[in-house]
């Protein structure tokens, strides 16, 4: 029994065992310095894992967007963004599953420029691979591909036996399938009466294609 | 018209002033109707000290003898007056010191502000001395903090820290201002309270349809029973809880800190939940139909084992905090929102009824517990004293009109069971963090928060040798401030758990006390210290007519045990009555 338990956790990141799943947290906020840290430790405090975060500039001027990703059960990560949406500086925070949004993540990898040159193999495997080169030196080359995990993950595996030198990849981007965005949003959390819409309500909007806190 | 606008714009110019970070943060208090603060100075906090000179009849500083003590005792002023409460102090140890009770009035709901001084901002990040990262090390227990390094921002900042800690979900705000930015010289104009901040919503919007769900479930129940919390004094919302309760018939049961939100004898009062809690409330609770939760938050100490916890019930809960909804109790129908908003909304869509059988079943549990525990406690035929005549003795004489401040351990319990209380905001208590020390500070900060009234402070030999020292404070500003030791020689809660569940292990429980009463005296603080029951009357109406501050301690059981009991990880229906 305890070996089994052992293993869930080892393998659950993408397994879905024990009811968790990858769910992905987008995350509007103010521009604050220390916000970071209080998001943070939203997960830390419960001893979640961030798998992947990433903080970037929103499509709505001045607002933050947090997309952060963690392997939990819906309904530990539903408590989490109210937790989250608890914090004075965030206006909001959506989770959705890998289904509900479209999402990259980018890979640079250092290869030794003459095993390219010398191995037609390996420039075949880059291009399967879709990969860019981003800079070529006489010692090194830098290639770059974008996709889900699995595609990144893909060439680190068929590379490693050429002598791959560094590898690293960078957080997941997400953009939500359902979503309008957040202008229309914004303009609501600028009133001082604001509208029934902005305090959303999941259990009169779970009806809606996206789910929203 | 252009030029009226003129006209403002130049009296506005007229208007503005030159003056220190220090002193706007002196004015922002002043406009915030603050007029007590708690503090203690040190380095990088002396230029607002300096500052603090010249506003003598403006605020009242209160130096206490240690920076717990300041929080705490802010914690008891906003308590016991509705207000916030404000603390200063200093960089580095000060402000690690204010940590427990930032943490305190996190989890209690507590409206604080305190003002933390920081060295200069060149210096961040140098390990300067008296430097500490207090922002980080006060995230996870503030509602909100934030680092002024420049003296524009503290007009605003502050407004905002005021707005945030009051309104919604209370709660304490630290802000760390840097030596310079206290320095500094700035424009100021004038100081405009805050009103709106577009990424924070104090309350969620009420939605009808939830509240008539409500009603709907209320009006069809045969056993409705209403469990509450803080929410009610903190909404100030006490009339129209009173209003809800009348109209429906329902019997409603109060957690810890929900305790004198409704008088104690008030006839649909049916008592106290929690492991400490009374009998009825915690086995109806697993009998009930529709479970009516307001302002609380389903605290592991009330609920006791949640698997096995009221699943025969459809839960209403109310609160203004959404992320409490759902997070311990499934609802069936969640009413966000103020609850001075949703119980009138509420009140008038039930039927008016009186569920007289199901009341009385609560009176039957009463009854039990009266023959079985309440008895024993209260009209005691044992030599020594218990913790619960006191209290009802102390009953007699106050009548319910004191607001009683607690400390954590066996006396805290026994005081919420039996003290009476006629108004609201008079349970003062630690009651989310359990923090031993908080009685004595917080006692000071209630008497100064509501002077008119009686305040009495009642802890246990262990608690008050954690703040003892404020005994200072109370001599340097006379605080009248009535002290109950309860004294059983011994960390009574952690010694009963012993005794119950560690096989009578009395692990560093034993704890030697010095002699009280010589304490006081040697800070000027009449006492005495009885052991008779003779006495227990006289004492205590001495100690009520005394003028200013008194000690009396009470040696009482050395091996009572509080009971009822509801054990660690058994349902509330598994209460222990002996």
């Amino acid at each position: 029994m305890s070996i089994a338990k052992q293993n869930n956790s080892a393998t659950h990141t993408h397994s879905g065992i024990a009811g968790k799943h990858d769910f992905t947290i987008t995350v509007y906020t103010e521009n604050q310095v220390g916000l970071l840290n209080r998001i943070a430790i939203i997960f830390s405090r419960r001893k979640i894992n961030i798998e992947s975060l990433n903080v970037s500039p929103s499509e709505a001027e001045g607002i933050h967007r947090f997309t952060i990703v963690i392997s939990e059960t819906e309904e530990v990560v539903r408590k989490l963004c109210r937790q989250i949406e608890k914090q004075v500086e965030v206006l909001k925070a959506y989770y959705n599953t890998d289904d509900e949004i479209i999402w990259q993540e980018m890979a640079l990898y250092k290869v030794p420029t003459d095993v390219i040159t010398e191995k037609v193999k390996v420039e075949r495997l880059l291009h399967q691979h879709g990969a860019r080169a981003v800079v070529i030196r006489k010692d090194y080359t830098i290639f770059e591909t974008t996709g889900h995990r699995e595609e990144t993950e893909g060439l680190i595996k068929a590379l490693e036996p050429y002598g791959l030198i560094e590898f690293v990849r960078s957080a997941r981007v997400a953009i939500i399938k359902a979503s309008h965005g957040f202008h229309e949003k914004l303009k609501e959390f600028e009133q001082t009466e604001p509208g029934e819409e902005l305090i959303e309500n999941e259990f009169l909007d779970k009806q809606d294609e996206v789910f929203t806190m | 018209m252009e030029t009226l606008e003129i006209t403002k714009e130049k009296e506005v110019a007229n208007a503005t002033q030159n003056i220190s970070g220090s002193q706007a943060v002196l004015e922002a208090f002043i406009a915030e109707g603050v007029q007590t603060i708690f503090g203690y100075p040190g380095g990088a906090i002396m230029p607002i000290y300096d500052a603090l000179y010249d506003y003598p009849n403006k605020l009242k500083h209160i130096l206490v003898r240690h920076e717990q003590g300041a929080i705490h005792a802010a914690q008891g002023f906003a308590r016991s007056s509705g207000k916030v409460g404000a603390v200063f102090a200093t960089s580095g140890p000060g402000a690690t010191n204010l940590v427990t009770g930032l943490a305190d009035a996190m989890i209690d709901s507590t409206p604080v502000v305190c003002v933390t001084g920081q060295v200069f901002a060149h210096l961040l990040g140098t390990d300067a001395f008296q430097e500490t990262d207090v922002i980080n090390i006060t995230a996870p227990v503030t509602k909100w903090n934030y680092q002024i390094t420049d003296a524009t921002e503290i007009p605003h900042i502050l407004a905002k820290a005021f707005y945030i800690a009051r309104t919604g979900r209370p709660g304490p705000v630290l802000i760390d201002i840097t030596k310079n930015a206290q320095i500094q010289k700035f424009d100021y104009e004038s100081y405009t309270k805050c009103e709106h901040i577009r990424s924070y919503r104090p309350k969620p919007i009420v939605r009808k349809q939830y509240v008539e769900e409500a009603a709907q479930l209320i009006n069809e129940a045969k056993k409705p029973f209403v469990i509450f919390g803080q929410g009610i004094i903190l909404g100030k919302a006490e009339k129209e809880f009173k209003a809800f309760i009348e109209k429906g018939g329902l019997p409603a049961a109060w957690t810890v800190l929900g305790l004198s939100a409704l008088p104690t004898d008030h006839p649909q009062n049916v008592g106290m939940l929690g492991m400490h809690g009374n009998y009825g409330p915690n086995v109806l609770t697993n009998e009930c139909d529709v479970l009516i939760a307001i302002g609380m938050r389903f605290d592991d100490r009330v609920t006791g084992r949640l698997d096995k916890y009221a699943k025969q019930a459809k839960v209403i809960h109310l609160d203004i905090d959404p992320a409490e909804i759902d997070k311990n109790v499934k609802s069936t129908v969640p009413v966000w929102g103020d609850c001075k908003e949703t119980l009138p909304m509420l009140t008038k869509l039930i039927d008016k009824k009186d569920h007289t059988d199901w009341l009385n079943k609560f009176h039957e549990f009463t009854q039990k517990e009266i023959d079985i525990v309440i008895n024993k406690e209260l009209n005691p035929t044992t030599e020594i004293m218990t913790m619960g005549e006191v209290i009802k003795t102390l009953n007699e004489l106050t009548n319910g009109d004191a607001i009683i401040v607690t400390d954590v351990g066996q006396h805290q319990m026994v005081a919420c069971r039996y003290a009476k209380f006629n108004q609201s905001k008079s349970n003062i208590t630690s009651g989310g963090l359990g923090t031993m020390g908080f009685g004595l500070p917080a006692a000071i900060g209630a008497k100064l928060g509501a002077p008119e009234r009686t305040t009495i402070e009642i802890v246990g030999d262990g608690g008050f040798q954690m703040t003892i020292q404020e005994l200072g404070t109370i001599m340097q500003y006379k605080v009248d401030v009535k002290i109950i030791v309860l004294n059983n020689q011994f960390l009574g809660m952690v010694r009963q758990w012993q005794q119950l569940f560690n096989d009578k292990r009395y692990s560093f429980v034993d704890i030697q006390s010095p002699d009280f009463v010589q304490v006081a005296k040697g800070y000027g603080i009449a006492g005495q210290s009885i052991k008779d029951r003779k006495d227990l009357k006289a004492a205590l109406q001495e100690m009520l007519d005394h003028k200013g501050s008194y000690l009396l301690e009470v040696m009482v059981g050395k091996e009572n045990n509080v009971f009822p009991m509801v054990p660690q990880g058994c349902s509330v229906s598994e209460i222990r009555l002996q």
